[in-house]
């Protein structure tokens, strides 16, 4: 176990950072992704001699996870079984333990590509809230780039540096507790991009722009009411953003089913009746559908969920450029 | 594997990459990666609309019905404005101190404004003499709304409208700035969605995201859309990492990824592969099959040069684009060769060399083709990115052969039935876990003071994409076409609480 920053012996070595780099093989204090279905998983620490409990019986992890290859399927002690997978911002969005509301995958999607991020953007986030985002914006930037990520939330700025540092990822970000509307980032035209997901994101535009690079950059704000929006839009005007743009994105996820409907019975008994009419499109009709069994019609369908997140948020995007 | 050594240099090497000889010199004298210089690729920016061009001196370009000249440009910064003036040059745009004068008066409703078709008191003819006096676009829309003798009773929302609507026409401010996978997404999205299978920007961010592309990926690529989704994920790459690139027939097509003028060490760790040998390859034939191989590069190769790629660009970027054709292939001492060879050419001068040449890039084919099989064959890629105009199933499921457990993969179509298709293929195959078939739907808003509400028109449909990540097979087991008992238990359960929920 390497709990403790600078123990090399423990190690294996060329021991790699989980988040930023695929391995194949389980760690010891590796961040893993336990998948017992599809709307069903949770995130372990790996540590030699812990152990999980799983609705299919305990997980050992130094004799069924340790050594063994991501992605394996591991026999729980109830003999029932799961999946052992790599952990990716996108599952740990789905899995972290909630602090705050978070933003979730389709969002995040959103905000990296219009933020143009790539490795070696520098990039100020605030609030950090569970980091949900971070570890996304981190996986992004990596190796050269750097995070400057500000919550006023001091037990939260910890929690997420203990995260940071647990998913070994902390070189690439800086915690900061202070108030972004008060204090702005701590940093001055160094960013490519900024996010704002607070309150009244229109009080800390002017910091966006200050911690923006002389020669631009992007920002982004995440405000769930209107009213936030037309706020923080009158303020990047104010302060000479270009291209402000608001979108709202939503997420249709489809369930794939085979579907049978059944074929209306028009008491056509007698095959050779001779009342019905007898074109030959209808006759061919017919015996497509007398072919099909028991009457019924079978079909692939891709059937929206019965609930959708109607509304998470709506995005703001906006340019500074080289004044 | 992460390549910090050779990583590390990128962005420095990165100027000069890609810009051949020409742009050397210009490179020497502004080192900012910041500078517009010959040979770069930029986009050209006017209100939303944007184009994608390489920086020539003395080339025309044509923009939103306009032309001009980019020289004036050379040696300034990325994301300056610049105003066209006579004879197609650019200026930069000065300070917005003249802004256009406001009018105090306005009307409340526009109950006495009548369509009589005669509110503008200057003619065509007299707009055009101003244009030709060589009056700026600002001073235009001024004389439109002195002779506008509704102008002063329109409410002021209309007069702002009104200024807009002129300003759009008649000013006309460009600015140049550096290709991004936002930026290019957008472009094609808007100009040619044809070609890149009605790929909306907001789904290519969705695959990117899902498919996990960071740097130190090795990542398999199979796309048709113009080198859109190839160039996303190489800028996704930074330089670390790698990609091959699977594509239909003898070329790959490539345009969009041109466009956003990577470094030269990007195209080290890009490989390419045709589909046509991707049998050979799973069959493991692939390598006894090399005989074959290079009769049908001779005709590749052939077809390459008069690809649409080469066609598209003048004589002038020959030579650099058989430079940037060698660096894929990351070899340095046939780079001079090439470029020699392409003199050669131009002078129309010695068969023998071009025959030469003609078998040295042949043999650059055929090892770069060597090294992606081998890429492919240690079959450990740690993604899958699926876009394009063929039917997915098939593809995704040999590719999936190539794959890692525990990978994400990403397979985008322009149709919801294909990919229903695939994810029954994808349950019967096994070996993948967290499917999920979706779309996304993009709105977009204008915000103004009491003027907010969504957009009037939005994009109808920015194409479906299924997800899933890989997992071990059971290898002991007859290839999981029998549903594993837990499974089936849970699919059943699942189908229970599904009718449970209909009825």
């Amino acid at each position: 176990m390497c709990e403790f920053v600078g123990c090399q012996s423990s190690c294996i070595p060329f021991s790699k950072m989980s988040f930023l780099e695929y391995k194949d093989v389980i760690q010891s204090g590796d961040t893993a992704i336990v998948f017992l279905g599809h709307d069903s998983m949770f995130a372990i620490k790996v540590q030699q001699g812990g152990a999980t409990q799983t609705k299919y019986g305990a997980i050992k992890h130094s004799t069924d996870l340790i050594g063994k290859k991501y992605g394996s399927k591991i026999t729980c002690s109830k003999g029932g079984w799961v999946y052992i997978l790599h952990p990716t911002p996108e599952l740990w969005t789905v899995t972290l333990p909630h602090r705050t509301q978070i933003l979730y995958s389709t969002d995040i999607s959103m905000i990296i590509m219009m933020l143009e991020l790539k490795p070696g953007s520098i990039v100020c986030e605030s609030g950090t809230g569970s980091g949900s985002l971070s570890h996304a914006i981190i996986r992004t930037i990596a190796p050269t780039g750097q995070l400057y990520t500000v919550e006023f939330h001091k037990q939260r700025a910890e929690k997420a540096e203990e995260e940071f540092h647990e998913h070994k990822v902390d070189h690439l970000v800086t915690v900061k507790t202070q108030d972004v509307c008060k204090e702005g980032f701590g940093v001055t035209n160094i960013a490519d991009a900024v996010f704002l997901d607070i309150p009244s994101p229109w009080e800390a535009v002017r910091y966006a722009k200050s911690a923006l690079k002389i020669e631009g950059g992007r920002i982004c704000s995440f405000s769930p009411c209107i009213e936030q929006v037309q706020r923080t839009c009158l303020a990047m005007t104010e302060q000479g953003f270009n291209d402000i743009s608001t979108f709202e994105i939503l997420l249709r996820v489809y369930d794939v089913r085979t579907v049978s409907l059944q074929l209306p019975d028009f008491g056509t008994g007698d095959k050779n009746s001779q009342d019905t009419p007898a074109d030959d499109v209808s006759q061919s009709k017919r015996k497509r559908y007398a072919d099909s069994q028991q009457g019924t019609i079978q079909f692939k369908s891709g059937v929206p969920l019965r609930e959708m997140a109607g509304h998470t948020g709506y995005l703001t995007f906006a340019t500074k450029y080289l004044s | 594997m992460l390549e910090n050594g050779s990583g590390l240099n990128v962005p420095n090497r990165g100027e000069e990459g890609d810009k051949g000889a020409a742009a050397t010199s210009a490179v020497a004298n502004a080192p900012s990666l910041d500078t517009v210089c010959e040979g770069h690729h930029v986009v050209l920016k006017r209100d939303d609309v944007f184009k994608a061009v390489q920086v020539h001196r003395k080339r025309k370009i044509i923009f939103e019905k306009q032309w001009f000249y980019l020289d004036n440009a050379i040696g300034h910064k990325y994301g300056t404005t610049f105003e066209v003036s006579i004879g197609g040059a650019l200026q930069p745009r000065k300070a917005k101190s003249e802004e256009i004068e406001e009018p105090n008066e306005a009307g409340v409703d526009n109950r006495n404004i009548i369509d009589d078709g005669k509110s503008q008191r200057l003619s065509r003819d007299d707009i055009e003499a101003l244009k030709g006096q060589g009056l700026k676009g600002q001073d235009i829309v001024q004389r439109l709304i002195e002779n506008s003798t509704t102008f002063r009773d329109k409410t002021e929302f209309s007069q702002e409208k009104y200024i807009k609507k002129k300003k759009k026409k008649y000013e006309a401010f460009i600015t140049i700035l550096k290709p991004t996978a936002r930026i290019m997404a957008m472009m094609y999205h808007c100009r040619e969605p044809g070609k890149i299978c009605h790929l909306r920007y907001d789904t290519l961010a969705q695959m990117l995201a899902f498919g996990n592309i960071h740097a130190g990926c090795k990542v398999i690529v199979v796309e048709t859309c113009a080198g859109l989704v190839l160039g996303s994920v190489m800028e996704r790459l930074g330089g670390y990492g790698s990609v091959v690139h699977m594509y239909p027939g003898s070329m790959p097509i490539r345009a969009a990824m041109e466009n956003f003028g990577f470094p030269k060490s990007f195209y080290d760790h890009l490989y390419d592969f045709p589909i046509n040998k991707l049998n050979s390859l799973l069959s493991g034939k692939f390598s006894a099959e090399n005989e074959t191989l290079q009769n049908q590069t001779k005709v590749e190769l052939g077809e390459g040069n008069r690809s649409p790629l080469s066609t598209q660009q003048g004589d002038g970027v020959l030579c650099a684009k058989t430079v940037m054709d060698n660096n894929q292939a990351g070899e340095t001492e046939a780079k001079d060769v090439a470029c020699e060879d392409t003199e050669n050419k131009e002078t129309n001068a010695d068969r023998k060399s071009n025959v030469e040449e003609r078998k040295s890039k042949q043999e650059d084919r055929l090892k770069k083709l060597q090294a992606a099989a081998a890429v492919l064959q240690e079959r450990n890629a740690d993604g899958l990115i699926i876009a394009s105009r063929l039917y997915p199933s098939p593809l995704l499921l040999s590719l999936l052969e190539f794959v890692a457990p525990s990978r994400p993969f990403v397979i985008y179509c322009q149709y919801k039935e294909p990919l229903l298709t695939c994810y029954a293929d994808l349950r019967e195959r096994g070996g993948v876990i967290n499917l999920r078939l979706s779309e996304t739907w993009l709105r977009g808003y204008q915000v103004l003071p009491n003027r907010t509400h969504p957009k009037l028109t939005m994009s109808g449909g920015g194409g479906y994409i299924l997800t899933g990540i890989t997992i071990a097979m059971d290898r002991d087991k007859s290839v999981a076409s029998i549903p594993e008992p837990q499974e089936f238990e849970e699919a059943l359960a699942k189908r229970q609480k599904v009718e449970d929920s209909i009825s």
